[in-house]
């Protein structure tokens, strides 16, 4: 087995942005498009580009749409922080709307608290599938912070099993 | 932003064609449009095209879940084209092949 690069620490942060964007979901593509910018230098695959986007997709999206309840205020704001340590991308997205009561109940696959908007319930599934590493934490009233992580560059390995 | 030509009814099929990327943002515009074309009456079935379509979130599994629950009460059925393997693996991660035809690419 090759264990050598694994067995790297994960060090310190090496770059890191900060986007404060207002929760209307316009700015969903924009915080996709911001966060794909951030790791091309990292020479991502196509496929792990579109997890990292999806996952930000997904994480905004809940933002715009349950922690501001869908008000689509451009007071209201959701705060994006990329940063990376080494070849592993960290991605904090936050915001100071409703809260989630229940995690637990949120990350089911299928759940919604809202099934008249239709949404499928499976943001969190997807930001679990996606990522390596998922934490998400809320408060009612106060609001909610998902953070999540992703190794990038991991393309040697795929490439020789495909 | 959608331009009409993206919405046709043939033969009781609505085709959708649907846009480079679907998101929430997206996906509000399309599903108001689509349920117009199915409320009228006209529409039976229909089919999703995903030739465009290089990003999708789960807003998109919402806008197919949303249409099938319309169509399917009166014996309707939804399918998916063109789809790409990571839109495929959306779709299935979600349990959607239950729901729809997703139709095997056409050979070149």
């Amino acid at each position: 087995m090759i264990e050598i690069a694994e067995k790297r620490e994960i060090g310190a942060v090496t770059n890191e942005i900060r986007v404060e964007l207002a929760a209307v979901s316009d700015n969903e593509a924009f915080a996709r498009m911001a966060v794909a910018a951030f790791i091309a230098p990292l020479n991502p695959t196509l496929e792990e580009m579109a997890d990292v986007k999806t996952a930000v997709s997904e994480a905004v999206t809940n933002a715009v749409i349950h922690g501001y309840e869908n008000r689509e205020d451009k007071d209201d704001k959701v705060l994006m922080v990329c940063a990376l340590r080494g070849d592993v991308l960290e991605v904090e997205i936050s915001d100071q709307g409703v809260g989630i009561e229940d995690v637990e109940a949120a990350m089911t696959p299928m759940y919604t608290s809202k099934p008249d908007l239709e949404r499928s319930g499976m943001g969190f599934s997807f930001m679990e599938a996606f990522m390596d590493d998922l934490e998400v934490h809320s408060e009612p009233g106060c609001g909610t912070s998902v953070k999540m992580c992703k190794k990038i560059g991991t393309r040697p390995w795929i490439d020789s099993e495909e | 932003m959608h331009s009409v030509e993206d919405f046709q009814v043939i033969n009781h099929y609505l085709m959708i064609r649907l846009p480079e990327e679907i998101d929430h943002h997206e996906s509000v515009d399309i599903s108001s449009r689509a349920d117009r074309y199915i409320l009228s009456g006209s529409v039976e079935n229909v089919v999703f095209d995903f030739e465009r379509t290089t990003f999708m979130d789960s807003s998109g599994i919402g806008i197919i879940l949303g249409r099938y629950r319309k169509v399917s009460c009166f014996g309707g059925k939804v399918y998916a084209v063109n789809a790409d393997s990571r839109i495929r693996r959306i779709l299935l991660m979600s349990g959607l092949e239950n729901v729809v035809e997703i139709m095997e690419p056409q050979k070149k």
